[in-house]
């Protein structure tokens, strides 16, 4: 995606949907400053209700895992069933492990 | 007059005044400069719209007449509304909206938070409604007219030309008359002479931010209490109201 057109630089735009969630990526807008990121993020993200808190940062401070990393970072954890808690009954009531 | 008359009057000025802004901004609508300004300044309209419905519903119920807020919005003629004429100035260019969104936004914004405790019930609920809304329409024209008074030397140029033109519809946002004048003493209405320093506070506030400057008060303009409207108000309604008067009762 180019960074570089005529309406102002790219800000990924981060969604808390209720208070205590984790916030995640809803997408992507162009601003030119922060005050209107958050502004723009505002209109083009929260119109029906999706959120509690938005954070907006410069696309050039996300520093992202290319595919050529796949091999490296993600494969060796595949066999290693132990490191998730699939083997453990689940508290009740507990819904966000 | 009796204290009605005088309530729907007050309500039609209130309502007519966010219809046709909410008109102008959709007339923004897929022509704006990026594609977040459009949907930025679609939702604008949207909420004005919804602010607008309120009031010409209500100003119809205190009539007595059976008239709805459709009968308001669209059988009317330029001479029955009474929006004030900040309202009606054309969209220009981007400036030009912005800096006649935040004189306006800036007026609902101390109005309304007064009217939030208005003895109507209806008008109060109207306005601690509204407010939320207007704080945001107050950021979004206050945020746009200091970044380009203060951007560059075209935006500045530009901005500078658009307050200098809108500067003569200030005066007639604070006019009063004998609706005013009954409604204040029922604690309906707000003396807009309350208004009228929270207002110059905020707008020299964002004009300095905006490094503009605020021009003399010589030619005010002034109407809307009595109908007068500017020649603008006539183009916005042949579009606002051509559907409802070719095919009258269309439905969805």
């Amino acid at each position: 995606m180019s960074n570089t057109d005529s309406q102002g630089p790219i800000w990924e735009v981060f969604i808390q949907s209720k208070p205590g969630l984790a916030h995640k990526h809803v997408g992507n807008l162009h601003a030119a400053d922060k005050e209107m990121a958050l502004q723009n993020a505002r209109d083009l993200y929260t119109r029906r209700q999706e959120g509690t808190c938005i954070w907006v940062v410069p696309f050039e401070a996300i520093v992202s895992s290319t595919p050529e990393d796949d091999e490296a970072f993600f494969e060796p954890s595949n066999d290693k069933a132990y490191r998730t808690p699939i083997h453990y009954v689940m508290p009740e009531g507990a819904k966000h492990i | 007059m009796t204290k009605n008359e005088a309530l729907v009057k007050y309500c039609l000025r209130l309502g007519d005044s966010s219809l046709i802004l909410g008109q102008r901004m959709a007339e923004w609508c897929s022509n704006g400069p990026v594609l977040e300004e459009d949907i930025a300044m679609s939702n604008i309209g949207l909420d004005l719209f919804g602010q607008s419905r309120t009031m010409l519903t209500y100003a119809g119920e205190i009539e007595g007449k059976g008239r709805t807020e459709n009968d308001f919005a669209f059988k009317r003629l330029e001479r029955e509304f009474f929006n004030n004429l900040m309202s009606e100035r054309p969209n220009g260019h981007f400036g030009d909206t912005v800096a006649r969104n935040l004189f306006l936004s800036a007026y609902t914004y101390h109005l309304y938070k007064k009217l939030s405790s208005s003895s109507d019930s209806t008008i109060a609920a109207f306005a601690t409604k509204s407010l939320k809304e207007v704080t945001y329409h107050l950021r979004h024209s206050a945020e746009w007219v200091v970044r380009l008074g203060d951007g560059t030397e075209e935006s500045h140029s530009k901005t500078q030309q658009s307050v200098d033109d809108l500067w003569e519809y200030t005066a007639d946002l604070f006019a009063m008359n004998e609706v005013d004048e009954l409604l204040i003493k029922e604690n309906v209405a707000i003396d807009l002479n309350e208004i009228k320093p929270l207002w110059d506070n905020t707008i020299n506030e964002v004009l300095e931010r905006a490094t503009l400057t605020r021009p003399e008060d010589i030619f005010m303009q002034s109407g809307s209490l009595n109908g007068m409207h500017s020649e603008a108000l006539g183009h916005l309604l042949t579009e606002m109201q051509f559907l409802p008067r070719a095919y009258p009762n269309a439905k969805w």
